[in-house]
Order: C-alpha cells, then structure tokens, then sequence
C-alpha cells in the first residue's frame, strides 16, 4: 500500500492555495515524499552517530603517546592485537557475553508467565494497572535500584557493626554475596519491564479466538502453547532479548556495585578510557559493536524489529 | 482461554511474586530513606526525618531535577520529530534500504552505552575542519541534548509506526475522496490518529532520557548535571548517600500518573482498529 | 535484502573515510590554544627577573628536609627561570570557573548547607563555581585533556602526566598570596614541579593506611603482610584501591620483604622488579574481597564486616566509625604510599583570573581548614591548623609532623626515566602499569 495511489485522486479547484499546490507537487513526484521525511533522521544518524562510531574505529589504529597519554598520528595495529589476542581479555568478553545470556534467559523465564497472565488470564479492567505496575520501577533510577540490591546482597559477617549484613542476610539468613550470581540478578531485574512488555504487546495482538479454535480442535494447552502462541511470540521474545542482551552487555556500573571483583567488557573499556588511553578503548569498544551486530541481525531474522 | 483453575491460579501467583519482586528493592530504598545510618546499610539503625528536611532544603537536587527536565524535554522533542518522520518514511514506501534503516534507528540503543559515550565524547572533542569552516561541538547543555535525541529516536519510531501500521489505507482514501489534499489530510485525519502514539513515545523516550547515566556522564560539560548525575555524585560523598534514597522515592511517586498516562494512550493506541 | 546490505556498507565505508579526512587533531589546537591565552594574560611573555628570584626563598626550605622519600630529584635549586607565558598579574575576574575535583573539595552547600566555602568565593570574587567530580586520578586526566576546564585537583599520580601533555600551565607564586604559608615540605615536590619551577597550589596530603575490624584484630596489626600474605586473618575480606597505582604499594611491601629485588623507590621499577609486583599482586587476588574505587564503597563493607582489613583513607575510617564500625587505622612499619593534592591550572583555561582568585581561595587558611576537616585530610596550610573546628584535627592527621611523612611515599607518576635516578635500566613507564592492572583486573 503507497500513499501515492491515494493521493493519485485529488481534484483540488485550479486556484489553489500554496497548501494545496504543495499537496500536488508531493503528489506528482511520489519521491519528494520520501525524500522529506527521510533524509533528516537518517542525515542525524549517519552523521551524529555513524561519524562518532567511525571516528572512534579509525582513532584504534593509532599509536598512544606515552608521557602525555594522548593519542598520535602514528599508525599501529599495536591495539587491536592487544584487544584481541590477550587471553585474559579474551575471556573477559566471553564471561560478559555469558552473563548477558544469562541476564536473557532469566528475564525470559519471569517475563513469559507475567506476560501472558496479564494479556490473556487476568481481567480486562486490572490488565492496565498490571501494564502500569511493571513499567513504574523503570522510572525508580537505575543507580538507586543497584544499590538497592547492594543493600540486599550485602554478606554480614560476626563482626558487622549494623549487625547481619544485607536486606537477604537478615531476613533468610542467606545471601549470594557480591560476584556474578547478584549480578545477573540485578541486571534481570534491572531489565524485566524491557522483556515483559514486548511479550506482553504480542500476546495481546492474539486473538483469544485462536487459542479458543485451537482447544475446539483438540489441543491440549501445552500443545495450543506450542503450536499457536510460541510462533506468535518469537518475534516478540527476540525484541525483548535485543534489550536484555545488549543492555547488560555493556553494563560496567552493576558490575561494580553487586558483581564484586567482577569485571565485564564495559569496565575493560571505561577503565582503558579514562586510563587515559582512548586508542586501546577504542580497540576494546570494536569487540561489543561486532557482537551486537551479529546479535541484531540474527535477531532481524526472527523478525524481532517488527515487535520492538 | 480455557486453562484449568489451577493453571490459571498458578499464573496469578507468580505474577504476584514477580511483581513483589520488581518492588522489594524500591521498599527497602524508602525505608532506607527513614534510616538514621549514613551509608545504604541494613538493617537499619534508626528512624529519622533528616534526610527528607535535608534534601528540602537542598537546591543541589532541585536544579539537577530540573535540568534533567530540561534536557528531556528538548531532547524528546528532537527525537519525536526525528522518530514522526522515519516512521512515515518507512511505513509508507517501498524502498531500498529500508532494513538498513531501521538497523540504523536501533542501533544507538542496541550498542552498549559505553560505546556510545566513548564515540560522541570523541567527536564531540573534536575539531572538525571542513575547509570553508571550523566548528567543534563542544561539551554542555547542546551535547548531552544531541546524544539522548539519538538514541530516544526508535522510542518515538517504534510508537508511531505501530500505531501507523493499525491506521487503515481506507482513511486516506476518503479523505482525498472528499477533496483534502495531501497537507489537508495530514493535519485532519492523520495527525489526530497518531496523537495519541507520540504522547506515549514521548513519555517513553522522557522517561529513558530522564534516567540515563552513562551516555550522560561522558557528554555533558562544566555546570551541567542531570539529576542521575548528581545521584552518582552524591553516592561518593560522605554523609549524604541517603539524601539520595530520599530524591530518588519522590522521583517515583512524581512518576506514577506519568506512567499511567502513558499506557493508558497507549492503550488507546492499540485499542482502535480503524 | 543483499542490496540493502550494500548500501549500509556503502554509506559506512563513506562516513569512514570523511571522518579520517576531515577532522583535526586535538594536539594542534592545543598548542596554540596554549600560547594564546598565555600571550593575552602577560603583557609581554618574557621571563622576568623577580618571578625567578621570588622562586628561590622556597627551594632554599625544601632542600634542608629532602630527606623524604618523594623528594628524589633534588632539583630545587634556586636558579629557577620560570616557564614562558606564566601570567604576572591578574586581571578582572571572567564570572565563572570551572573545576575538575575530588569529591568533598569543591562544597558550596547544596547538598549541606552548613557545609559551603565556596558561595562566599563567589560573593567576593564574582566568579561562579561549577564542578566536576572526578573520581580517579585518570579519569582527572582524561577529562583535562578535553580541555573544558579551568583548573583541576590532581594527586601526584595525575600531576606529571598533566605537565608532559601540556594540560596545565605553571603557575606564579606572587599571584597567590596564601602560597607563602603552605607547608615547606609540600611545596616544589617533583610531583607538584618541574626544575624548580612550580606548578600548581598544594590542597592537602593524607596517607593510604591499614585499615582492620578490632574485633578479628584483637591485638592491632602492624604490617601489610595482612593484605598480601595467604598467612591473613581475614582471607576473602580484603578491601584494596582499584587503580594502576597500588602496584606502587605491592612495590613497597616487596622493598622490605625481598630486599634483594633493590626496589629503593616504589614508584621506580625496572622490568624484574615490576614483575615481581605484579606477581604478589595476582596471588593477593584470592584474598581481596573488594577493589573499591569510591571511598563510600569501602565504608560500606566496613560496615557489613564484609571487609576486615585493607588499604584505607582517614576520612573513610572515620565515616564508618561515626556508623560504629568497630575498626581502626595505623600506618604499617613498611612505611606507606600517600597522595598530595595540587590545585592546577589549565594550559587552555578560559578563565585564568578567576582560577588564580580560586587557588588562593582554596589555600586560605580558612577554606583549608574547611575542606580538610570535611574531606578528612592533612590541611596544606599551616595557619589552618588554629581554625579547625576540631583542635586535634592537625595531630591527629599529622599536618605539621615531618617525621610522620617521611616514610610515607606519594603518589606519583612511572616514568621511563627512573625516579630513583638510575641510569643503567629502563624503568616501566604508568602507561604499563595500567595496561598490566588492567589485565590483573579482568
């Protein structure tokens, strides 16, 4: 469907307004139309952006100055051999891009049931302030949310001065500690709404009659599941994923409050940054942007950017 | 849907956990607020109303508050415009690149913050010299503003071309039927349909703006700090890390009606299948 | 879907070459940047006579007591021909200056209203404060070399790689009244100058001390062997400071432990004795339980006794203390590192009279005696010490005690010119210090 067959019909008197002998021009050159609304976005894009990302690939290929910690002009592949081939690093990556699953699978498990409850079992009239009541904590403040969880996970010990530790410590007499389990937790919590409300837009666009058809025809919920609803919502799971999977990807703040010693690709790269050695952490930034493409296009494959 | 009773109980109460969940962290920040300690301890060590006269009297909250404001503000305005225009671009043509599009849109989201924040705090630095002119960005209110309406630009994006995609093309053709020409129809029949989509984007994208950290923290300049800022300043100074329990529970009661508006049009978005 | 591919990496392949092409380097703007506002301060940038011999009473001093362990240059003669450009008198304040500082040095109030030395500042001076919190010595560095700031307050480990990038200007004495009573040890330490020639308007100096929960340590600890060794009461309780510049403090221990290494100066570490620094340090990670980098962060372990010993800062000593934490601080018989903060001025600063008005503000005794007692530190003033709201503020940081500091290390800058003046060997340079933190860290 183009917008150019609909307007392909517009009379208008000869002596037209200058609104109307725009209309007409956008009419006859159906391109115009496109031309207008597109070029600006994507000019901000490309520029801002695009140029900003290209400009910090290109500064990875030059040579830090060392007394004055600045880059040079000297060219170098010094720190994508570094970024790439030191093993520690290495597995820096790895353990970030197995927390980030984690974080996924996580959200995932607790998002799939809410989700559906909220769309297709509870009552209509409560479904808004369920919708409402998962969205509010994103506006909490992410940092506060973090310490938050700190407090909770917090490890007592016989010689607390508070007395037993954290919020879990107190109450259950167990706590995870800080390290990569808390971690994940938090991340997962951090982003649950982001996976929550995707599910839940596309369970909402099933119809409640396909799934009554389905049990019409025999099927027994987990297969009307199977067969009905997980086709459904795929796109929507992969969308919600694009969040959770890049969000925690990235995160160098949690890991310092409740991860403990644990250092993700994000505190390689602020930590290298702020060094100062910017050519190394644009190195290191080259590592994420190549997982995040392939996580996004393998994502557009599961047509996760219709369900976003 | 016919789920067996117990089916159906046991969805609802893990519903219930999730959300008690979502919200046990968000309890233990108000009470902490009340907590007489100076540091985020548990449990806590006793009742004050301290923090919350302090954190009155403070203007440090306040203005950061209010640039915060400011900055989501302009920068949500910029990326609904942005987002109002790729939607149209998209959704209404049949043209090449169009998956590169909205690659490109994602993009500045989907790529981890950190990786932004270098990118832009690298070019904003720069002196970029195009032969005729010399300009360089430079680090203050205008930069964080350009890096938050980048990335709040698929926000608006997503919103209206979800509620583009439910606008039938029978519309259009009876309001050209009926003789409104191209802006004509913009302004009376479009627009009003999707109204409703850029007030939710907008919120969406107030919200995410408001609470950014990262991508902040490497953009702004000297006498610029947004409220999250501040947060992260003042939970390295002694003695005033509760001050920011006490900022940070108000910020959730303002949002309540804000986040209810926004999926109640959002809903209302969803809900006519014109 | 393939020709969408294309045009993506069409317009990137573009978008790549126009950024390579068209933009400048920073390094060239700098310079001129530098000259110009210097030029626009002085009436003529000509090394003047009196500034040289104003110069001189001071190194006089510092010699005398060049005893300490920082002081190993020597260089603090009197002949100092002070660097071109350095403005000789102050014009009209700009209305603002912006600072890069620590947390707790630039208060004005809006979080504490009782807390605030800067609002008075700015009645008198016009100038209007706005700060940026650094939270590192290397994120300082970093966030000067975007050259939006006026002026910055560095510890040594940032100060000399300011100097070598051309960040920061020198500065001239005669501006700063408040100068002449900063202590005489603090005053044109290799980490605060440069052939004599001074560069910045020393904040204060604290040391980095043992920290320990008095109810493990029932008898108090003595040695860093409490952080370092497997033989530690408090194994997975350790808190260490998260930044390049501990491999400094791994080096210290190693002086008196493996003596035979001929470490003479921790910050001075040939190939051999830096791997032996990083070797102690990657059997220490068993034992740390926290890299901390905000001083909030290690005042909460304190308090959960998740952390029952480490490396510490009065101030965050203190904090936990007024929360009852049961713990106490000592400087360990190996002697310590230490850090002394300089207030520097920018090379590019755009408002340098408002900076100069600034410095000497910071450096009143009042003001000094302010920040030092809120940041929990040794005051750099020796005037200040009768204004502290705590009498025993001076003794119990130990401002006025020489001796106290001569074992004490401050934090400074590897360089590959060694520090302890050997010739002979390459010594490893802080851009490998971080390099190899990094690496231990991930």
């Amino acid at each position: 469907m183009s917008s150019v067959a609909a307007d392909a019909s517009s009379p208008g008197p000869a002596s037209a307004g200058p609104g109307r002998r725009l209309g007409r021009t956008f009419t006859r050159h159906p391109w115009l139309g496109l031309v207008s609304t597109v070029t600006a976005p994507v000019a901000w894009l490309l520029v801002v952006y695009i140029g900003a990302l290209a400009l910090l690939v290109v500064t990875a290929f030059f040579k830090l100055d060392e007394a004055s910690q600045k880059p040079t002009s000297e060219f170098t592949l010094g720190n994508l051999d570094t970024a790439f081939t030191t093993s520690t690093f290495i597995w820096t990556v790895v353990r970030s891009v197995g927390v980030a699953l984690a974080v996924t699978v996580l959200c995932l498990v607790i998002a799939l049931p809410m989700a559906f409850y909220i769309s297709k079992v509870a009552k209509p009239w409560a479904r808004r302030g369920f919708v409402v009541a998962v969205i509010l904590p994103l506006w909490a403040g992410y940092l506060v949310k973090g310490y938050a969880w700190r407090a909770m996970f917090s490890p007592g010990s016989k010689f607390a001065a508070s007395g037993s530790g954290g919020v879990l410590q107190s109450t259950i007499g167990w706590t995870p500690g800080f390290g990569k389990a808390a971690l994940v937790i938090t991340l997962a919590y951090q982003w649950l709404p982001y996976m929550v409300l995707p599910i839940y837009a596309g369970l909402d666009r099933l119809p409640s009659s396909l799934l009554d058809a389905s049990a019409d025809l025999g099927g027994r919920p987990l297969r009307t599941f199977r067969s009905v609803v997980t086709p459904t919502i795929v796109p929507a799971i992969a969308a919600g994923s694009i969040f959770t999977f890049s969000l925690s990807l990235g995160d160098y703040i949690m890991p310092n409050i409740v991860g403990g010693t644990t250092q993700l690709i994000g505190n390689l790269i602020a930590r290298t940054l702020l060094a100062p050695n910017q050519p190394l952490a644009a190195a290191f930034t080259l590592w994420p942007i190549l997982i995040i493409v392939v996580y996004l296009v393998s994502m557009s494959k599961l047509h996760a950017f219709e369900d976003l | 849907m016919n789920l067996s009773p117990i089916a159906q109980w046991a969805l609802r109460i893990f519903t219930w956990l999730g959300l008690a969940f979502l919200y046990l962290p968000l309890v233990v920040v108000v009470i902490l607020s009340f907590n007489s300690a100076t540091s985020l301890s548990w449990p806590p060590r006793g009742f004050t109303l301290d923090w919350w006269s302090k954190a009155w009297e403070a203007d440090g909250p306040r203005e950061a508050f209010i640039t915060s404001i400011k900055v989501a503000a302009v920068a949500t305005a910029i990326a609904l415009v942005l987002g109002t225009l790729a939607a149209f671009a998209l959704q209404r043509y049949r043209f090449f690149g169009k998956t590169s599009i909205s690659f490109l849109l994602i993009l500045p989201i989907a790529l981890p913050g950190i990786v932004t924040a270098v990118a832009l705090q690298n070019s904003f630095s720069r002196r970029i010299d195009l032969g005729i002119f010399d300009f360089q960005v430079g680090f203050g209110f205008h930069s964080v503003v350009i890096a938050h309406a980048t990335f709040c630009v698929v926000i608006a994006y997503n919103n209206v071309v979800a509620r583009l995609r439910r606008m039938s093309p029978n519309l259009l053709e009876a309001s050209a039927d009926l003789g409104a020409g191209g802006v004509q129809t913009f302004r009376l029949v479009t627009f009003p349909l999707i109204r409703s989509a850029l007030l939710a984007g907008g919120i969406l994208a107030f919200a995410l703006s408001f609470d950014e950290i990262v991508v902040t923290t490497f953009t702004s300049g000297p006498g610029v700090e947004t409220l999250p800022q501040w947060i992260l300043n003042n939970l390295t100074r002694p003695n005033n890390v509760p001050l920011v329990t006490v900022v940070a529970t108000v910020v959730m009661l303002l949002s309540i009606p804000l986040a209810w508006l926004a999926q109640r049009l959002s809903d209302d978005a969803r809900a006519s299948y014109l | 879907m393939r020709t969408n591919r294309r045009i993506l990496a069409i317009a990137t392949a573009m978008v790549v070459v126009l950024a390579a092409c068209g933009s400048d380097d920073d390094t060239a703007s700098t310079d001129t940047a530098a000259t110009g506002t210097a030029a626009t301060d002085t009436a003529a940038a000509d090394t003047t006579a009196d500034a040289a011999a104003d110069t001189s009473a001071a190194p006089a001093d510092t010699t005398a007591t060049s005893d300490a362990p920082g002081d190993t240059t020597g260089d603090t003669t009197g002949d100092a021909a002070p660097a071109e450009g350095v403005p000789t008198e102050l014009g009209e304040g700009e209305g603002e200056v912006n600072l890069i500082a620590w947390a707790g040095y630039v208060e004005d109030g809006s979080t504490d209203p009782a807390v605030d030395w800067v609002s008075d500042f700015e009645a008198d001076t016009g100038c209007q404060v706005n700060v940026k919190i650094g939270n590192s010595s290397d994120e300082m560095v970093q966030l000067m070399q975007t050259g939006e700031y006026d002026g910055v307050s560095a510890s040594g480990d940032a100060t000399q790689r300011l100097i070598a990038g051309g960040e920061v200007a020198p500065i001239n004495p005669d501006l700063i009244p408040n100068y002449a009573d900063i202590f005489d040890d603090l005053k044109l330490q290799p980490w605060n100058s440069v052939d004599g020639v001074p560069y910045g308007v020393p904040h204060g100096r604290g040391a980095n001390l043992l920290v320990f929960n008095t109810e493990l340590y029932t008898t108090p600890p003595d040695s860093w062997s409490e952080v370092f060794e497997d033989s530690t009461a408090a194994p997975g309780a350790v808190s260490v400071y998260d930044s390049p510049i501990y491999i400094a403090d791994a080096a210290l221990y190693l002086m008196a432990t493996q003596p035979d290494l001929g470490i003479t100066n921790p910050y001075a570490l040939d190939q051999d004795q830096f791997d032996a620094a990083i070797a102690l340090l990657d059997q220490q990670q068993a034992l740390v339980g926290q890299y901390w980098s905000s001083y909030t962060d290690q005042q909460a372990g304190l308090e959960d006794g998740s952390v029952l010993t480490g490396t510490t800062w009065q101030v965050i000593v203190n904090l936990a203390q007024a929360n009852g934490a049961k713990i106490d601080a000592v400087k360990p018989v190996e002697g310590a590192t230490g850090w002394s903060d300089t207030w520097m001025i920018s090379s590019q600063a755009k408002n340098p009279n408002c900076m100069y008005m600034w410095m000497d503000h910071i450096a009143s005794p009042e003001a000094n005696a302010a920040v030092a007692e809120y940041f929990g530190e040794a005051p750099s003033n020796a005037l200040s010490c009768d204004l502290t709201a705590d009498p025993d503020h001076c003794s119990i940081f130990h401002a006025a005690d020489t001796d106290y500091w001569t074992d004490v290390w401050y934090w400074t800058t590897a360089t590959e010119e060694c520090l302890d003046g050997r010739t002979d060997v390459a010594c490893v340079p802080y851009t490998e210090w971080v390099n190899a933190w990094s690496e231990l860290r991930s």
